[in-house]
């Protein structure tokens, strides 16, 4: 029962982290490796406001949300479009993208650390116990999970029941058509990928507040969230949020039943293991 | 009666809901030259490609020399013996004229190499009209050259059975005199080819018989003047030019 | 450039003689300098042969593979674990064995990926060798490494890096003439055709990733002296996959030498940023990466090529027949 618990509460910032990405490859078709980097960043800003001007990092989201935001944006529009452009086929962008956001990836870790440092980091926010079914957990981790869970229901809400939402859905259906039926696909991509860079820094910052974080480990976070977006099915938001209750609980799991020392040797198992065996994700339909 | 060099037997292909081939049958025999019409959508395409391996059937069978190749991988049926060329055209673009053609010569039924597949491919490419431009790239040749570079490719390997699926589309008139009479040729000499095809034309004086399919389902076959006036051929193709 | 004729042309003669003199010019390099350079000689000899290595798959397949580290892993590995009970020859052979099998198994296992999720897939699989190899040692033994003892000094390694080099141009020399290169260029430009034309591809690409990954397999082995205590984090570092990407792609796939063209200089100037400013090295190679997809696709060797073009173009001269390569 804990390990079930205390799974689906990590799960919450997985989820916004997987959100992140399967808005960026699912609908601007970038696969973005760069994207544990723009969760560490989320975690060190969240950890320079609390520590610096001692602002609670829930309220950190109000700041860290836009400016992830811009910064995708300009990161899309002045990188990525240009790759966009030139791609004779999906396949070809799909290799340009992965090798520049490798670049971005190894730039941004090397940026980060330079100023940062490369010492593991934390601090104590709301590290009290909580009672939860007669087991005690980090406030912390219920408060990011219900963060979390408000997150996602926003962005739930934003891409079924608004005009701008159906638009992102569409593109990530089938471009063309969208195209067609008079959407941007161009600004949608922007905007999709703005937004999920915006969510996964959103995951980072919750997840600083019960995580020790490092500059170097964004990598491990975006193989956790490229698990679950092929598990969850590509730009399938539901799907996502499902494989990163599994992954979440999974991973807990091995850890305290197993060995802790295989936890990261588990996730890339699942994930080589998914990668073989559904890579159309658990719950997408193979397509022809 | 000596065996069929193809038979299609309840031939059968579903994508989701829809029925793009539909249970056909038919032979095609030794050094026949078969035509494989009808309106667009009809399947004949998709009928080929279940024939040379590019699509695994959902049912029926296929039979080259009586052995079953049916849902076989495409470069195992090649090896087997059936070569094709692509409705739109397909070359390498980044290798010259003979080496386009040296890559029929060399993996298929009829494997050859170095000097023996080389000379191999400077005869087809005499043979179809490109003599003395062996090393011209093929990116830099025009529509008909290409469609010539595949077809030596396709013979390259000395095929039991050659698939030409739209050979002669897109060619002016001009052009499509010189690609029927080398299709005339390979005929003359032997070969056994189902062509798929739209040129009524080219139908009437290259083929001995011919398949009429619509909607996935065969239609007719016979001989071409017989199938052609058959009604239902005649509602099929009246139907679609009213469309 | 055609792979066909059997006996040597013009060309590949003279490629060939100097290839042999480059070959011994370098062999020299360990009798004028023991220190500074000998070792950055052996860094630029194992980057030649994993770079050159990566390439035969890599280039004509365009698939990127991130698994290296895991192949030279497996190699420093099985020196490492055998060293005190079998020669040290063997121990080559059966690391190359290590790297082909894995190779294989990878090959066979992403048969129908393609893409963006094959380069995910060694990724993912080489961080998963090298968890289990860091689990397994701490379960098995109490220590974090192994120790290797031998005789070799950095020049041995130098000369054994070099010999690795000239056999993996070597194999891809003929390769590139048998039909199996063949298959691979015609692979290369439409895989649809290439099926239709009676290539097995699954069976050529196979083939061809288990030749590179024995290969790296092999630098591993020859470097395991080197480490004399190998840890899971040196012998399967994620660096090892990245660096030969960019290299590779930096000096450019199309052909044999072209990785080497990106070798020689990123060698140098990792060595000189990891010494002067050791926390750079990630900018650096974010940097790389971003100007070989943004300005340099093609690596330098395309560039020259693209520059050749146009000044003959320009100069009015008749194109080059393809057949004969200019000088």
């Amino acid at each position: 029962m804990q390990i079930l618990v205390t799974g689906i509460l990590l799960s919450g910032t997985y989820a916004l982290i997987a959100l992140g990405l399967t808005l960026q490859y699912g609908v601007a078709r970038i696969m973005n490796i760069a994207n544990g980097e723009t969760l560490v960043a989320g975690c060190f800003i969240a950890f320079w406001l609390y520590v610096s001007f001692t602002i609670n990092p829930i309220l950190g989201l109000f700041v860290i949300a836009p400016l992830a935001f811009v910064l995708n944006w300009l990161i899309y529009e002045v990188a990525l479009r240009p790759l966009v452009r030139r791609a004779k086929n999906r396949g070809q962008l799909e290799v340009d993208s992965i090798l520049a956001t490798f670049g971005l990836m190894f730039l941004l870790q090397g940026l980060m650390l330079l100023a940062f440092g490369g010492e593991y980091v934390n601090y104590q926010f709301l590290a009290e116990r909580f009672m939860l079914f007669g087991s005690a957990y980090g406030l912390n981790r219920v408060v990011a999970f219900c963060a979390a869970v408000v997150i996602a229901g926003a962005l739930y809400f934003f891409l079924y029941h608004t005009r701008q939402g159906t638009a992102v859905r569409a593109v990530a259906a089938d471009p063309a058509s969208a195209n067609l039926v008079a959407i941007d696909v161009a600004k949608t991509s922007a905007m999709a990928f703005a937004l999920g860079g915006a969510l996964t820094a959103c995951g980072g910052a919750l997840l600083s507040t019960f995580y020790t974080f490092n500059a170097a480990m964004g990598i491990a976070f975006t193989m956790k969230a490229l698990i679950i977006v092929i598990m969850g099915g590509v730009g399938d938001v539901r799907g996502a949020v499902l494989a990163a209750l599994m992954l979440g609980v999974a991973e807990t799991a091995v850890a305290s039943l197993i060995d802790p020392g295989l936890t990261i040797a588990a996730t890339y198992a699942l994930f080589i293991l998914v990668l073989l065996v559904r890579p159309q994700g658990l719950f997408g339909r193979r397509t022809t | 009666m000596s065996m069929p060099a193809l038979s299609v037997r309840v031939a059968r292909k579903t994508f989701g809901g829809l029925v793009a081939v539909n249970d056909v049958s038919f032979d095609v025999r030794q050094g026949e030259l078969l035509g494989l019409i009808g309106p667009n959508g009809s399947g004949k395409t998709t009928l080929l490609n279940l024939i040379s391996g590019a699509l695994k059937p959902s049912g029926g069978e296929i039979l080259l020399g009586g052995q079953p190749i049916g849902g076989l991988a495409a470069h195992h049926i090649a090896q087997k013996g059936v070569a094709r060329t692509f409705q739109l055209v397909r070359v390498l673009p980044s290798l010259d004229a003979e080496q386009n053609v040296m890559a029929g010569a060399v993996f298929g039924h009829r494997r050859t190499w170095g000097a023996e597949a080389r000379a191999l491919a400077r005869e087809l490419l005499h043979r179809v009209g490109l003599g003395g431009r062996e090393h011209v790239p093929v990116s830099a040749m025009t529509y008909i050259d290409q469609k010539r570079i595949e077809l030596a490719r396709a013979l390259a390997s000395d095929p039991r059975v050659l698939l030409l699926d739209e050979w002669l589309a897109g060619l002016n008139p001009t052009e499509l005199q010189v690609g029927i009479s080398l299709i005339d040729e390979l005929r003359r000499e032997g070969r056994t080819i189902i062509m798929v095809e739209h040129v009524m034309d080219a139908i009437r004086t290259l083929c001995d018989r011919c398949v009429v399919m619509s909607s996935g389902v065969k239609i007719a076959e016979g001989r071409v003047e017989d199938a052609l006036s058959e009604p239902e051929v005649v509602r099929a193709y009246l139907g679609d030019e009213d469309a | 450039m055609s792979p066909l004729p059997f006996n040597l042309t013009q060309e590949e003669l003279r490629a060939g003689a100097v290839g042999a003199a480059l070959v011994i010019v370098a062999a020299l390099l360990p009798v004028f300098d023991q220190a500074y350079y000998l070792a950055l000689g052996v860094n630029i000899m194992l980057y030649a042969a994993l770079c050159t290595a990566w390439t035969l798959f890599s280039g004509p397949t365009h698939y990127i593979s991130l698994a290296s580290a895991a192949f030279f892993g497996l190699g420093t590995y099985s020196v490492g674990l055998g060293i005190d009970h079998l020669p040290f020859p063997l121990l080559v052979l059966i690391g190359a064995g290590c790297g082909a099998v894995l190779a294989g198994i990878v090959g066979v296992a992403t048969l129908r990926l393609s893409g963006v999720y094959f380069v995910i897939f060694t990724l993912g699989l080489a961080e998963l060798v090298r968890q289990l190899v860091s689990w397994g040692q701490s379960k098995i033994t109490t220590r974090m490494g192994l120790y290797v003892f031998t005789d070799f000094t950095e020049k041995h390694i130098f000369w054994m890096l070099l010999a690795l080099t000239v056999l993996v141009f070597i194999t891809g020399w003929l390769i590139n003439r048998s039909r199996l290169g063949f298959a691979m260029q015609v692979i290369g430009n439409d895989e649809t055709v290439a099926r239709h034309v009676g290539i097995d591809t699954a069976r050529a690409k196979i083939i061809l990733f288990m030749i590179s990954g024995a290969f790296i397999g092999i630098a591993g082995a020859i470097c395991a002296p080197r480490y004399a205590y190998i840890q899971p984090n040196s012998a399967f570092n994620p660096t090892i996959s990245f660096l030969v990407v960019i290299m590779a792609l930096l000096g450019g796939t199309k052909r044999l030498w072209g990785p080497l063209v990106g070798v020689i200089p990123f060698t140098i100037l990792m060595d000189f940023v990891t010494a002067k400013f050791p926390n750079h090295t990630s900018i650096v190679m974010g940097i790389a990466f971003l100007a070989i997809v943004y300005f340099i696709p093609n690596g330098v060797t395309g560039l020259i090529e693209q520059a050749r073009t146009k000044l003959r173009s320009r100069m009015g001269a008749p194109a080059v027949k393809p057949g004969e390569v200019q000088p």
